[in-house]
């Protein structure tokens, strides 16, 4: 096939682009080249829009051993041992094939982190569907849960947190952000940087075919109305395989047999020749006949192109193919010398003993392009002046019960209970909480994770959004007793080259890159889905922020279900009863408009640091953030999980009731105290100078509150647990 | 008391199981499905997970592997052999325990903490155990237990029955069934009550910050009784 415009155009690449290759390479390419340009220099390779705002990403910290720009980011626990983690998006490929497309998310993000070394001992999941009403919705999230649940549990990866919201913009375009912890010696860690001329190139795991061909470019365009017959470009995964795969290159890097590894996901053996030889400085070159195909007659165009799953590419010591072919034996993988590491600086393919394709890699990586797009600022809306009169036709008891039934507030039992939570025996926080935590096997440490994010809080105003999902992260952490150390991001938005969609990723950025600075939590991985849009329709903003904290001692993690009776709760931090953007606003008032609750980052960081210090002096049993939902959300939730009561305080002079429980200002935590602790912990109160208000008493089976409310228990945890598994059952 | 667990490819429980032998003083070994041969053992294990990849019927490539030649001359000769989920399936596989593991009733895999009633105490499992009623943990898709009426009638008539699902109160009906397994039954013996398949972790129930610590029991009172 001769490369015209009109082909290049068809690969995804814009005309300019095609230009800027011939100008390049000073020819036109052939089309297996082609096919290689494009697929590195589409949005999901190459960053093209996103790199000049991610450049100021607040990156280091004492802790970090490794920030962006490897397979996945590391950072520092103690005693040699290290936390590799990423989060990433399938979210193009999830919406066309839910199972496939959800399960391969997983099976990714697992290979990224073992490809440092690492052993995957966490997965976490963030997944956005489309209103409950649209037609699409129910089975899109059965299909996402059970490839989530299918891929890891056969892995022996336990699930230990995640996050599942209902917003109509998703109705076109789900989202699915699939995260992995894995711990590693900090001695012991691998990169994809390849080093030394004339070392083998090996080609492990599954055997390449036709699938999955021009997935980068998929998740690189807006959907359409022709979406279904994208079905083809979706991958397959094999989960079975990956654990094979997971096992052999654990056993392979227990010595110092491989220089570079890296594996293969969105644009498969192209972006992963290129990276490791772009990042060693080097060329490459690579013998297609050798890939190891499922499928006959490949072409190199459809090798270079291939999403098949669970494959790695290893640049290893000379003299060591032996010693690894017998590993990879031992697992039934396939494994193949496919090539070697070149002075070049060029990517050679060679097929059927003919040249069939010559690129300096410089022009592949650095000389990728880079787009400085325009973007429009979102102004701050103007805070909404509620009528509280119209309040008062409101029995507080009826709000409470719809906002705990509500879609994005209600318990998410229906979709954890299909995944493993339990498997590697450490998971000693289950989803549920307000981080899941998994202890590092055989020491007092345990590691929390958490993932969150705000949509509606990044629709309306980005900046403070970007800011608000970083310091729920943080509070998150916080609440099960973790010191929160970094973040991973997946940044979800719509079409860039718009300049409402593109404002909302440059605002929310800076709202993200100013929070973890001044928190000191900082982004060490992470990945850019853009072209969230189907038929126009893009979705809201939703950064999704993947937290990780240290408890050094697990018996001090500490939990939100109530203890004890007789116990006092607290709320820590102001409540000034901000209703915009809320749940009451939404669900209640049907009110849409209105700014997000400002974010205060010297009130987040004293006020974290206090119920740290707190949870470290053993003054406090249970803890919770404010967030959704207010202080009655998170109070209630914390009596069902305690099966406790209890008895709230008339609340002080002239507080609107409903701003003050339904408010959702930030930098609120809700402690249970015992008694004996009360004093020493009004002492560490005022000397952090943190606001603080009695809330109650933790008292009997029902929460109580004047002659307003008087719920028993029994009644919030059904209005709370049971409307998913309703849903998914109607 | 000396252990082996065996591995296959796609075993994922095999660490876990190691651990809790471990830690309750069993002397355990790791064995590889591709081995001639288990080392002198007084009990062998099969692990849960997902033995090369449960594909064809979960439990039956495994059930042909190399080693299982061994594992079934073992259990003929009156050795010890326990299945625990993926375990227990391949048991149903090779023969050894009657019956096969069907996709559970709700079609969904379910991660839960569940009660188990223990239906028969003349063993070495489960002799002079001092509860009833056990708190354990499942985490499968295929553990849905049926038989024939024939096989069903012979389990009960030998006490073959080993634990059943059940309520907090020890109630067992259809609302404290998880999977829909026949009788509730969640685990059962072979006739000489050495070969034990069960659905349940006992090893992810094995101290106290974990979802509970009634898998410790189990595991204590193999050793008491082997003393």
């Amino acid at each position: 096939m001769e490369v015209t415009e009109e082909v290049a155009i068809d690969h995804g690449l814009k005309k300019e682009e095609f230009s800027k290759i011939c100008e390049l390479l000073k020819r036109t390419p052939n089309l297996t080249e082609l096919a290689i340009f494009s697929a590195m220099w589409n949005e999901h390779c190459s960053y093209k829009s996103s790199r000049k705002h991610l450049k100021k990403m607040h990156t280091k910290g004492k802790q970090v051993i490794q920030g962006p720009g490897e397979n996945a980011g590391v950072i520092d626990i103690g005693d040699d041992d290290a936390i590799v983690f990423k989060i990433e998006s399938h979210n193009h490929p999830s919406f066309i094939e839910p199972y496939q497309g959800a399960a391969t998310g997983v099976g990714g993000i697992m290979r990224d982190v073992f490809t440092m070394g690492a052993r995957p001992i966490a997965n976490l999941n963030s997944i956005h569907f489309g209103s409950p009403q649209h037609k699409k919705t129910r089975n899109l999230l059965r299909g996402v849960v059970k490839g989530i649940g299918g891929y890891g549990n056969c892995i022996g990866v336990p699930t230990i947190a995640g996050q599942t919201t209902f917003d109509e913009s998703y109705n076109g375009n789900i989202l699915v952000n699939a995260m992995t912890l894995g711990l590693v010696n900090k001695n012991k860690i691998f990169y994809s940087k390849a080093a030394g001329l004339d070392k083998p190139v090996i080609y492990v795991g599954s055997k390449t075919g036709r699938d999955g061909i021009h997935g980068a470019s998929m998740a690189s365009a807006t959907f359409d109305d022709k979406i279904e017959e994208k079905k083809p470009t979706v991958q397959v995964g094999d989960p079975f395989t990956e654990k094979l795969l997971l096992e052999a290159c654990l056993e392979l890097m227990a010595d110092n047999s491989i220089i570079a590894i890296q594996d293969m996901g969105a644009a498969g053996l192209t972006s992963s020749s290129v990276e490791m030889a772009s990042k060693g400085n080097l060329g490459i070159e690579l013998n297609l006949s050798e890939v190891p195909c499922r499928e006959e007659k490949m072409t190199p165009y459809e090798i270079m192109l291939s999403e098949s799953q669970e494959r790695m590419l290893i640049v290893l010591e000379k003299g060591k193919e032996e010693h690894a072919k017998k590993i990879f034996d031992k697992w039934n993988l396939d494994f193949a010398v496919i090539g070697k590491t070149t002075d070049s600086k060029k990517i050679e393919l060679i097929f059927d003993n003919k040249k069939v394709a010559e690129i300096p890699i410089d022009l592949l990586a650095e000389n990728a392009p880079i787009y400085d797009r325009p973007w429009k600022k979102t102004k701050l809306p103007q805070k909404l002046k509620f009528d509280k009169d119209e309040f008062k036709s409101l029995k507080l008891s009826d709000c409470l019960k719809k906002i705990l039934s509500n879609s994005n507030i209600s318990d998410k039992k229906w979709i954890w209970d299909q995944y493993d939570h339990t498997v590697m025996g450490d998971t000693i926080q289950k989803p549920g909480g307000d981080a899941g935590v998994v202890r590092v096997h055989g020491t007092n440490k345990a590691v929390a994770a958490s993932v969150d994010s705000s949509a509606l809080y990044c629709f309306s105003h980005p900046l403070t959004g970007g800011k608000q999902i970083v310091c729920e992260s943080y509070r998150n952490l916080i609440s099960v007793g973790a010191k929160p150390i970094a973040i991973t991001n997946c940044l979800n938005f719509g079409n860039p080259e718009k300049e409402k969609n593109m404002g909302e990723f440059v605002e929310c950025v800076e709202g993200i890159t100013e929070a973890s600075k001044y928190l000191d939590f900082p982004v060490v991985s992470g990945n850019v889905s853009f072209y969230n849009e189907t038929k126009d329709k893009g979705i809201k903003p939703t950064p999704t922020i993947g937290g990780v904290g240290l408890i050094s001692d697990y018996q001090q993690m500490l939990t939100m279900d109530f203890k004890t009776e007789g116990n006092l709760v607290y709320v820590i931090g102001k409540t000034d009863g901000h209703l915009d953007q809320s749940i009451f606003a939404r669900q209640l008032l049907n009110e849409k408009k209105g700014p997000p609750p400002t974010v205060n980052l010297f009130n987040e960081k004293n006020i974290g640091e206090t119920v740290l210090d707190l949870s470290r002096k053993n003054l406090i049993v249970s803890c919770h953030d404010v967030s959704l939902g207010g202080i009655l959300t998170a109070v209630s939730k914390m009596c069902i999980k305690g099966k406790k009561g209890i008895t709230i305080n008339t609340l002080k002079g002239l507080t609107n009731k409903y701003e003050y429980f339904f408010g959702e200002d930030q930098a609120r935590y809700i402690i249970e105290i015992p008694k004996a602790s009360l004093k020493k912990v009004n002492d560490i109160l005022n000397k952090y100078s943190v606001h603080f208000d009695e809330l109650g008493t933790v008292n009997g089976q029902s929460i109580e509150y004047k002659d307003d409310i008087n719920l028993p228990i029994e009644e919030l945890a059904d209005a709370h647990k049971y409307w998913l598994k309703k849903y998914m059952d109607s | 008391m000396r252990s082996s667990v065996i591995i296959f490819p796609g075993s994922n429980c095999d660490r876990d199981m190691d651990v809790a032998l471990k830690k309750f003083g069993f002397k355990n070994q790791m064995v590889w499905h591709n081995d001639q041969s288990i080392p002198k053992s007084d009990l062998i294990v099969l692990p849960g997970g997902f033995s090369y990849g449960d594909y064809l019927r979960c439990g039956s490539i495994a059930s042909k592997s190399k080693i299982i030649k061994s594992v079934i001359d073992f259990a003929n000769s009156g050795g010890l052999v326990l299945g625990i989920c993926n375990g227990f399936q391949i048991l149903t596989e090779t023969g050894l325990l009657n019956g096969i593991l069907q996709q559970n009733k709700f079609l969904n895999f379910i991660c839960s903490n569940v009660y188990v009633k223990v239906k028969d105490k003349q063993n070495k499992y489960f002799k002079d155990l001092k509860k009833e009623l056990l708190e354990l943990h499942i985490a499968h898709n295929e553990g849905n237990y049926f038989c024939s009426d024939d096989e069903l009638k012979s389990l009960e008539d030998n006490s073959q029955i080993a634990v059943t699902y059940c309520g907090v109160d020890g109630t067992e009906n259809e609302t404290t069934n998880p999977n829909g397994a026949i009788k509730n039954i969640a685990g059962i013996f072979n006739k000489n009550k050495n070969v034990l398949g069960m659905m349940p972790h006992p090893e992810r129930m094995i101290d106290k910050y974990l979802s509970g610590e009634d898998g410790s029991l189990f595991f204590k009172n193999i050793l008491d009784n082997f003393k």
